[in-house]
């Protein structure tokens, strides 16, 4: 099958590697890049375990050609690590409020988190319920990520 | 690994429509969330894609001289919504474009693609619909114009002939200019779901807003194909902003419809469903555009 080269930033990091093209974006992150926050669930886009950011917007990367990606900006779960492999914030809050059961939607929810709090923006419980609506978990019934994101975003804007 | 045998990415609209011509059986893929899922259930096993994807240009919202709004066609739902030329003249676009699938879906549909798979309950369609959206189609021969209207076929199918490509939706400025609308999604769920029913409503008021000068209106699901509701739209017309009209346009739009029974819903219930949005779509249109009950 044809090869294509294709050059993105991953993680702040530019990089570059030869891909099959039938390689969805998933594919790439994880075979190619070791990014297994990156999670194969439905792989039809329904799920949202795959989510990342690119350019500042969240995709499922399962239904996303690994060739758009060029001269992208890709941000997976790997990237909110701290320097002594800190957990960040909205990690720590979903370990506090019990919203990690089995752990396999959590990358793709905090991707969202990560955008929604970025944004910089207050949000009510209805909003951000919608924002996350992207995603399924099959624990938590959902309430406690959104206690843990709600209370991140308090604590950001200083309102916690 | 998705299962296509061959991938020719275009670089300019120009290359995409030679490359159209080169591989005719090609299918065309835009922001892949119909394809690629496609691909994943089997149905197009083995297929060459021409991806469109990288094609920015056709991703701005702009206005041509004549006031018309030139919508690129690989205009992504969000970007519909958040766009500040939709939001100034034509809001109900980006209304209707956040209510499909989820959040992750909206950065990836486009609105082009959701009306060239045809299908009937494509939550932007209706309102594209309702506004009498002209489609700029461009192939190697050169550019055409048709009405959204004689666009659609039947379900899954719309008038592209091979080599055809959407290159722009046009919103002319008589069906945006003093009008206001408002979109009813009704599905089973909040987010992830597909329309049961979708209602989109426009109106123009009398400069006094106690008269309907013009309504228009127009549903997904409540036939083969995105339709508008004719019939309720003459009966409305000139109608004086009141219950009165709210009653009868609940009435009217059953005169045109044709809905389906499908595991969905039957189409006893669509019926109810599309008389109550088109009550409240009318209503909420109307309150919108400065009329007061």
């Amino acid at each position: 099958m044809e090869k294509k080269l294709v050059r993105c930033n991953i993680n702040g990091k530019d990089v570059e590697t030869y891909l099959d093209v039938r390689s969805s974006l998933t594919d790439m992150l994880r075979n190619d890049y070791r990014l297994t926050s990156v999670k194969k669930g439905c792989e039809v886009g329904e799920c949202g375990a795959c989510n990342v950011i690119i350019d500042g917007e969240c995709y499922n990367s399962c239904i996303y050609l690994a060739v758009w990606a060029e001269g992208k900006h890709i941000r997976t779960l790997e990237s909110l690590l701290g320097p002594n492999g800190e957990l960040s914030d909205i990690q720590q809050a979903f370990v506090d409020e019990a919203a990690v059961q089995c752990g396999f939607c959590t990358p793709g929810f905090i991707m969202t988190a990560v955008k929604i709090l970025e944004s910089g923006k207050e949000y009510t419980r209805e909003e951000l319920r919608k924002q996350l609506s992207g995603h399924l978990c099959r624990c938590t019934g959902y309430e406690n990520i959104l206690n843990a994101v709600e209370k991140t975003m308090k604590k950001r804007l200083g309102k916690a | 690994m998705y299962d296509f045998s061959a991938l020719y990415e275009a670089t300019s609209v120009q290359n995409a429509v030679e490359l159209m011509q080169a591989h005719p059986s090609a299918v065309l893929i835009a922001g892949g969330s119909d394809v690629l899922i496609k691909m994943r259930e089997g149905k197009l096993a083995g297929a060459e894609l021409i991806s469109i994807y990288k094609l920015d240009e056709l991703r701005e919202v702009t206005m041509d001289p004549d006031g018309a709004l030139r919508i690129g066609p690989m205009t992504s739902f969000s970007h519909a919504t958040n766009s500040p030329m939709l939001q100034k003249y034509m809001p109900v676009l980006g209304e209707s474009a956040d209510t499909a699938g989820g959040p992750q879906l909206r950065s990836i549909g486009t609105l082009g693609g959701t009306i060239c798979t045809g299908v009937t309950s494509a939550d932007t369609a209706s309102t594209q619909v309702a506004y009498d959206a002209v489609l700029e189609i461009t192939s190697v021969s050169g550019i055409r114009k048709l009405s959204i209207h004689d666009f659609y076929k039947g379900p899954g199918k719309v008038d592209l002939q091979p080599g055809e490509l959407l290159t722009a939706i046009l919103i002319p400025k008589e069906s945006y200019e003093n009008c206001f609308g408002y979109y009813i999604k009704y599905a089973m769920r909040n987010a992830m779901d597909i329309a049961t029913i979708g209602c989109s409503v426009n109106v123009v008021l009398s400069p006094d807003r106690k008269t309907i000068r013009r309504m228009r209106i127009a549903y997904g699901v409540a036939g083969p194909v995105p339709m508008r509701a004719r019939t309720a739209e003459a009966a409305l017309n000139g109608m004086p902003v009141g219950e009165a009209a709210i009653a009868a346009i609940g009435e009217e739009v059953l005169k045109d419809v044709n809905p389906r029974t499908s595991w969905r819903a039957s189409a006893e219930f669509r019926k109810q469903i599309i008389s109550e949005t088109a009550r409240r779509g009318l209503k909420a249109a109307i309150e919108r555009a400065g009329g007061v009950f």
